[in-house]
């Protein structure tokens, strides 16, 4: 139920049209004002005239999963009308323009229908068509603030930021606002009754998506060199570590870069350009979405049986093929594990949210060079592409790169006959040299067989030495990849596993169910390979419910095949539409089943 | 890809470069390709160039793709790095390199296969890039390591061993790595040796991506009556097929040293490849001349050899990403992290 700083609104509107500007306001206008808040764009796979939705939702508790419900929709796209009515929760209300007759699919008994012209008063106000198309967007945030309260001294004073060298601009907007504040508190009784008031609890927070947040930690982690192709919804991740890199890797003196991205000519080359310089000895990345890195299958088998470092990126979107590029999905987990062909096996690591991309990043590197292999992080659109309230970001400046074994021209100069993958350690890991180094250094690294010396082979003993020590490897990495975060409580009646983008929605779903009187144990898992404490829980809760966004329950095979637990053991809890996961979808699926076992 | 190492046996006498090596020193492991294959002359081609250059081998770089002028990387500098990569993906790979370590050399060695079918897009875009590297195609028209199937620079007509002809018309490096705006395009022939060093030379010094397309005769494959590109057209009397799984051994092809413009070379077959040297006065800096020039010899059905263009003044990857001078991977740590005070400052933009 919705109530004070409690509730959902919705703004339908046609992409191209520049309302992306007006909701970000609105939204940071709320966090400004201190109450927690979170925004989901839910947008089309174009650049004009389709379709595209803003969800923000405003929760004093902190919940920051999809809403479950809407309790406003501002429907300015008569395309998307009926729909748009539909999704009001009952007894909600519905904003629309009036300045053309009430569409007969607007018309819905047991929601409150205010209509403002907006149309219209852009036309009286403002010249031009796309001042007039713009600004709309602007008079319905203003219709918004008086409606829910926003405090106005905010939104002008983010105004004054936004155009504070261009005046004419300033005062269109300023205009808009008011039109539009005005207009609502003239006609309707202003607050409605699930509105706003200041809190203080956003004040250790920041508004942020992940993908800027994982350009930022590629920063952070040294990475040089960085490649890629452009694809939705990954592209904002190289372009913010672009961005950062110009602010912050530019020589003061020169002006030169310290850094290199590529545009490559496809996601093979972007690969390749990664591993090649993994090679090299620079903290290399790339970054896709499915269709990429399914383009990027061979040179991964290569990097892995070879051991070179690199980070792979991997912001999901709803396949198979193409899919829906503009909706999210956890749909590679399985190809992640398990990517290229032959016997193969990665670290991979799953933020939660912008905040765990940022500092994820640097484990992921750190990763990468120990265990000399490529390491994936697996993010989604909802985690990359949204605006999620998180905590401030930090760093700290006793840390230093995890470079791994890497033998220096010191030590090199010492050694009669290097052999590449030599192993004296117990953590399967062989000491790497560098290109340039030192002539003692050279190797020849091949993707073809070879035994521990780095020489071709085709003699089965000579080979598997070195593929059974890649097997011990990948256990030692099991080590110390990051740990599960555990939710446990007293006297949990069932366990549930998520991951990634899940967690918000798993979190709200736990508080609904122990309202309920069920008590859930909850364990988000962080990284593959799974850790010992993975198969502890799945051992110690009788039922276990996995929670994950993909049609064929990838999270719970990767369980059964790694843990040992039998499959059907586990209750798969899928949500796979596109959609960003609310927690309804696990309330519903927790206690429909736990009241058909206690039945 | 083997990793028979050569005896270390050496001539006293041998002469040394300015680093004190031999030109044994700049020799690698046993090559394991057929008898008289035209791709170890280019290695010791190879071999005579970066003694002459007197090039630090561990600061060079060997990179290759897949097929049989890949394995070539092997066969020469083992003490330099090499990575024998996938097929058709050298130049993604040497792109990265250089991208983080722009102070080696990188030689990068191909073929037709691995260059013109399955890693023309690469070729291409490396070549748009202007990675500063070595570029070598060891060209013979035929996937060698597969049993002789046609590859892409095989011309319309020319018939594999089995008496297949191919009907595709053949993809020419040369005027693709002009059209595409590459800095350093040259043609050579395996066997001349006496053109190939002097060339592979200027290749491994040119700042930018240069490109050297060199027929390198099939001995196994492509060494039959009807077979090769351009050669068909040129042959002169019938020979003797030779049987898959016969591999003659045979001394490689030699060209002939002469002055005349056009050279005639005698293959293994007794065909003949006539070589269009670069005529007197040619200017290797004019680009549409090149092409004309090309296609003219084309026409005639001759190859024109030779360093056909040069262009100095072009700027490689890193000038054009402005990057710094001292290559990436040295850069120190301190150099890359803003710090945390840099981080608050940042997050107040994200409030």
């Amino acid at each position: 139920m919705s109530g004070i700083n409690d509730f959902a609104f919705k703004i339908a509107t046609v992409n191209g049209t520049g309302s992306a500007s007006a909701n970000s306001l609105l939204m940071q206008a709320i966090f400004r004002m201190g109450i927690p808040v979170t925004g989901k764009n839910i947008f089309p796979s174009n650049i004009q005239g389709l379709p595209t939705f803003y969800e923000i939702r405003v929760s004093k508790d902190g919940y920051t999963a999809r809403p479950p419900d809407v309790d406003l929709v501002v429907a300015l796209n008569p395309s998307t009308y009926a729909k748009d009515v539909a999704t009001v929760r009952p007894g909600g209300y519905l904003l629309y323009d009036s300045s053309w007759p009430l569409e007969p699919e607007l018309v819905r008994e047991g929601i409150t229908i205010l209509g403002i012209p907006f149309g219209r008063m852009c036309v009286e106000n403002f010249q031009g068509d796309r001042d007039r198309t713009l600004l709309r967007n602007i008079v319905y945030a203003g219709a918004l603030a008086a409606l829910l309260e926003i405090d106005m001294d905010i939104v002008r004073q983010m105004l004054v930021e936004k155009f504070s060298k261009k005046k004419k601009l300033f005062d269109a907007n300023n205009t808009a606002i008011r039109l539009g504040y005005d207009y609502a508190r003239e006609h309707y009784q202003c607050p409605l009754p699930f509105h706003l008031e200041k809190m203080n609890a956003t004040s250790d927070s920041i508004i942020i998506d992940g993908n800027t947040a994982a350009g930022l930690g590629a920063v952070y982690a040294g990475a040089t060199v960085g490649a890629w192709y452009p694809i939705t919804p990954s592209t904002s991740l190289m372009e913010a570590f672009k961005g950062f890199c110009e602010k912050f890797r530019t020589d003061p003196e020169t002006g030169l870069a310290r850094y290199c991205i590529i545009q490559a000519e496809d996601e093979l080359s972007a690969a390749g350009i990664a591993i090649g310089a993994g090679w090299a000895g620079a903290r290399a990345f790339t970054n896709t979405a499915g269709p990429g890195l399914s383009l990027m299958q061979e040179f991964i088998g290569l990097a892995y049986y070879t051991e070179i470092p690199a980070v792979f990126y991997d912001i999901q979107r709803t396949g198979p093929s193409t899919g829906m590029p503009t909706r999210t999905q956890q749909g590679d987990l399985m190809s992640l594990a398990y990517a290229s062909h032959g016997d193969t096996k990665h670290i991979v690591l799953f933020p939660c949210n912008p905040e765990e991309c940022f500092y994820l990043s640097v484990t992921a590197f750190d990763l990468s060079e120990r265990f000399q292999t490529p390491v994936f992080v697996a993010s989604d659109l909802d985690i990359g592409m949204n605006d999620w309230m998180c905590k401030r970001l930090t760093w700290d400046d006793s840390y230093r790169p995890d470079r791994g074994k890497v033998l220096g021209a010191e030590e090199l100069a010492n050694v009669k006959k290097f052999s590449r993958y030599l192993c004296v350690d117990d953590d399967g890991i062989a000491p790497r040299t560098l290109p340039g180094v030192h002539p003692n250094g050279a190797y020849f690294v091949r993707g073809s067989g070879h035994d521990k010396h780095g020489a071709y082979t085709e003699d089965s003993d000579a080979y598997q030495e070195v593929v059974d020590r890649l097997t011990l490897k990948f256990a030692a990495a099991a080590k110390v990849v990051p740990e599960p975060e555990f939710h446990l409580q007293a006297d949990a009646h069932v366990g549930i596993v998520s991951l990634g983008g899940c967690h918000a929605a798993v979190l709200e779903a736990i508080d609904r169910l122990r309202e309920q009187g069920l008590v859930a144990d909850y364990m988000r898992i962080r990284a593959f390979p799974f850790n010992e404490s993975v198969k502890a829980f799945l051992d110690s809760h009788a039922a276990v419910f996995v929670v994950e966004q993909n049609r064929d329950a990838q999270l719970r095979s990767l369980l059964a095949i790694e843990t040992g637990m039998p499959r059907d053991a586990m209750v798969p809890v899928l949500d796979y539409g596109g959609m960003p996961l609310t927690a309804k979808v696990v309330i519903t699926a927790v206690a429909d089943r736990m009241a058909q076992v206690l039945a | 890809m083997t990793s028979i190492t050569k005896p270390p046996v050496r001539h006293p006498g041998l002469p040394k470069n300015a680093l004190g090596f031999t030109v044994r020193d700049y020799e690698g492991a046993m090559s394991t390709l057929c008898a008289g294959c035209g791709h170890d002359s280019v290695t010791a081609a190879l071999v005579l160039a970066c003694w002459e250059l007197a090039l630090p081998p561990h600061r060079a770089a060997k990179m290759s793709g897949i097929g049989c002028s890949s394995k070539t990387t092997a066969y020469f500098m083992k003490q330099s790095h090499g990575f024998n990569s996938v097929h058709g993906r050298m130049p993604s790979v040497t792109s990265g390199a250089n991208a983080a370590n722009r102070d080696l050399h990188y030689i990068g060695i191909s073929g037709d296969g691995d260059s013109l079918s399955i890693g023309l897009g690469q070729l291409s875009h490396a070549i748009r890039r202007n990675v500063r590297m070595l570029y070598l195609i060891d060209n013979n028209g035929v996937y060698g390591l597969t049993k002789g199937q046609f590859s892409a620079s095989a011309d319309i007509g020319s018939t594999s061993k089995k008496g297949e002809a191919n009907l595709q018309p053949p993809i020419d490096p040369v005027l693709l790595a002009l059209t595409l705006g590459a800095t350093f395009v040259a043609r050579s022939f395996s066997g001349d040796k006496a053109q190939l060093v002097p060339i592979l030379k200027a290749g491994i010094m040119h700042n930018g991506l240069a490109l050297v397309d060199i027929i390198s005769p099939c001995v196994t494959f492509n060494d039959h009556e009807g077979s090769t590109k351009s050669y068909k057209f040129t042959r002169e009397h019938e020979v003797e097929l030779v049987a898959a799984d016969f591999v003659p051994l045979r001394r490689e092809v030699i060209a002939p040293e002469t002055d005349a413009a056009v050279s005639v070379v005698t293959m293994h077959d007794g065909s003949t490849v006539r070589f269009r040297r670069t005529p007197e006065g040619y200017d290797p800096t004019d680009r549409e001349a090149a092409y004309a020039h090309v296609r003219a010899c084309q026409q005639r059905n001759e190859v024109a050899t030779g360093l056909l263009f040069i262009d100095e003044h072009g700027q490689d990857m890193h000038a054009v990403s402005k990057t710094v001078e001292m290559p990436l991977v040295e850069l120190p740590y301190e150099q890359l992290c803003p710090g945390n005070g840099a981080l608050q400052k940042l997050m107040e933009g994200f409030r």
